[in-house]
């Protein structure tokens, strides 16, 4: 399994832009939203919360822009076919992949998300937040978004039909994040977004794979 | 010795509709069956469908465990020939025996290229390398389609000489292929179009 | 009949197509019962609301087809996990006719309750929380929609459709629950107009015979797009010939 693991990053890390190219995506989004909408232009006790709210909605939509290219180089090259009907179940080796992706995505981002919360104006103490909301939120974010991806990856344009499949599902995993952060600046002590928040994670995780593989397996036969 | 291959009457299909009259064959160890039928008449979809992948059949068919060999070679373009041979080994939840994969590249011709993407390698050089992992799969049933393309009459002739090796060691081949394959020791299985 | 045996005949479009000729014109008839005695008890006899006046008179529209969008998406579903189980085709044929008359349901219950919002909020549009989740629904079928749209094998279509229904259908509870929490957070609950608990029964009884009504209206209609879709898809076999004579 790890080797499996191993060989997905190694390509993500190859294949030029699929690390570095959503990360300057989400640099633009942050400068654009700081430009074209100041947190100063919120309004009472909005502007507090406003900066962390943005970042995951960039954050959102960056993985969103991700996801396209997911599976369609393997699908093209053959691979996935080479994957579905390998000894190995496919669930298995799906998890591996879009836990790469997550970690070349999801964990990347979170990473670099206290200096982009900096850029948009989000309070120290909130920062760690919006961090900690990040790094539990994304697996979700790569995981629903993977059955989208599979199910559109034989269609030569896929963009928006993906972004219109998945962002419905996205809404649970935004609100939860959002809240945790607004509660945390307005000085609500309440865990529950960030339990909810991991529970629609951890759901995603379990149930993701599987629905996944059956996308691909349709696919598949579309080809 | 029970046959690698049954079909009993199957019929691959496609949005609902019958790809050829049904088919009933007994393939068994060490044969070479080659699948003969105009473009359309569904021998892509015959061995997709073998594989596992293409779904919409009626009629029924026993296989063994086998390899497949699309129009796409299964080989990702960010990774070396070795990378690849040992992805495809852990595919098949195995240890690559590197020795091994050397080994056989060079049979192909293809071992100084064993370390470069297989992006900079030509068509010619990928199919060659996707040979190597055929021969290393260690697999009893091949499903190859249209293996010949894109090979110059030196690999024409490695792909034959694998191919009876293969079969001389009990494997199975079905090949679609426009060419003959020129191998004398074969079955044909011709597609008929449902009128 | 036993229940198996029903279930082995529904994989039989042409026992199918039989058998929902009556159940169809049941529905039929209850609809048009349903309906006008409905209609008439909440538009003329109910009482108005001692606060909204007549306006609250759209409540009786608004609140079957809201429960409608949501019982049809529910229902497209549990037709997915049908096709994808006992790979039944007529499950398909279901979420193909399910598909338009929810999205007709959604849609009417978006629209009514802005007619219903203008009045009672002074507004058109409110993001409250069922707002949100009926939006959210809409969107759920749209996507369904766009894909099936974008598939061309009939076969693949309804696979990847089920495929969708079914994840739809598994998020929609975490869905409804998140936005009705954001609603909580985000604005003091002074809308509960629909929960008052000491709705009167002269009051819920006409929505409850104008919820019934809906639902069998839309029984019909579901069976009859069905009915078509199976002579449409079932058209050069035998019976079909037959039928049309």
């Amino acid at each position: 399994m790890w080797r499996l693991l191993k060989r997905e990053i190694m390509v993500m890390w190859r294949a030029t832009g699929v690390i570095f190219n959503p990360l300057m995506f989400l640099f633009l989004a942050v400068m654009l939203f700081a430009v074209g909408a100041p947190p100063s232009t919120g309004g009472g006790s909005a502007v507090a919360s406003y900066g962390g709210a943005i970042l995951w909605i960039l954050v959102l939509l960056t993985n969103l822009l991700s996801l396209d290219g997911l599976f369609r180089r393997d699908y093209d090259n053959g691979m996935i076919e080479q994957m579905a009907t390998a000894p190995q179940p496919l669930f298995m080796l799906l998890l591996m992949r879009i836990s790469a992706h997550w970690i070349a995505v999801g964990l990347l981002l979170t990473l670099l998300s206290p200096l982009l919360g900096v850029l948009l104006g989000v309070s120290v103490n909130a920062l760690v937040v919006v961090f900690l909301t990040l790094l539990i939120g994304t697996p979700a974010l790569s995981f629903l978004g993977a059955t989208g991806a599979a199910l559109t990856v034989s269609f030569a344009r896929s963009g928006a039909l993906l972004g219109l499949l998945i962002l419905p599902l996205y809404l649970p995993t935004l609100i939860f994040g959002a809240t945790a952060i607004h509660d945390q600046v307005n000085g609500v002590d309440n865990p529950a977004a960030l339990y909810w928040l991991a529970v629609v994670s951890i759901l995603a995780i379990g149930l993701g794979p599987f629905a996944c593989a059956m996308g691909l397996r349709i696919s598949l036969e579309m080809q | 010795m029970p046959e690698a291959i049954a079909l009993r009457g199957l019929v691959c299909q496609r949005a609902g509709r019958d790809l050829f009259a049904p088919l009933d064959l007994r393939v068994e160890a060490g044969s070479l069956v080659e699948l003969r039928g105009a473009n359309g008449s569904g021998k892509s979809t015959l061995l997709r469908t073998l594989n596992g992948v293409h779904q919409q059949y009626r009629g029924q068919f026993t296989i063994d465990p086998c390899l497949f060999q699309g129009h796409r070679l299964g080989l990702d373009e960010l990774l070396s020939p070795l990378e690849n041979l040992r992805f495809a080994a852990a595919l098949h939840d195995r240890q690559l025996d590197e020795d091994g994969a050397f080994a056989a590249l060079e049979r192909f011709g293809v071992v100084r290229y064993g370390l470069t993407r297989m992006a900079d390698l030509s068509a010619g050089q990928q199919r060659r390398v996707a040979m190597a992992r055929w021969y290393l799969a260690a697999l009893p049933v091949w499903l190859l389609d249209e293996p010949f393309t894109a090979l110059d009459a030196d690999g024409q002739a490695l792909l034959t000489q694998l191919m009876v090796e293969h079969c001389a060691t009990g494997g199975v081949i079905v090949c679609a292929t426009h060419m003959p394959v020129p191998i004398e020791a074969k079955t044909l299985l011709s597609l008929a179009m449902v009128a | 009949m036993g229940l198996k045996t029903f279930w082995h005949k529904l994989g039989s479009p042409r026992w199918f197509y039989g058998i929902a000729n009556p159940w169809r014109v049941g529905f039929g008839l209850a609809a048009a019962l349903l309906l006008s005695v409905g209609l008439v008890w909440a538009l003329v006899y109910a009482p108005p609301d001692y606060q909204q006046g007549n306006a609250f008179r759209i409540f009786y529209i608004h609140v079957p087809s809201a429960m409608i969008a949501q019982s049809i998406y529910i229902g497209m579903g549990v037709a997915g996990l049908v096709l994808f189980v006992w790979r039944m085709k007529l499950a398909d044929v279901a979420i193909a006719a399910c598909l338009p008359v929810g999205m007709t349901m959604t849609a009417l219950a978006l629209f009514s309750g802005g007619v219903w919002g203008k009045p009672t909020w002074g507004t058109w549009w409110e993001w409250d929380g069922r707002t949100v989740s009926t939006l959210v629904l809409l969107f759920l079928y749209i996507g369904i929609y766009a894909l099936r749209q974008a598939i061309m094998d009939p076969e693949l279509r309804g696979k990847a459709s089920a495929l969708l229904a079914i994840v739809g259908t598994i998020n929609i509870p975490i869905i409804k629950y998140s936005v009705d929490w954001w609603a909580t957070l985000h604005q003091p609950a002074t809308f509960t107009l629909t929960e008052k608990p000491a709705m009167p029964p002269e009051m819920y009884l006409p929505a409850l015979v104008m919820a019934l009504g809906l639902y069998s209206f839309v029984g019909y209609v579901i069976l009859q797009r069905m009915q078509g879709l199976v002579l449409e898809r079932e058209a050069r076999t035998s019976w079909v010939r037959e039928l049309a004579g």
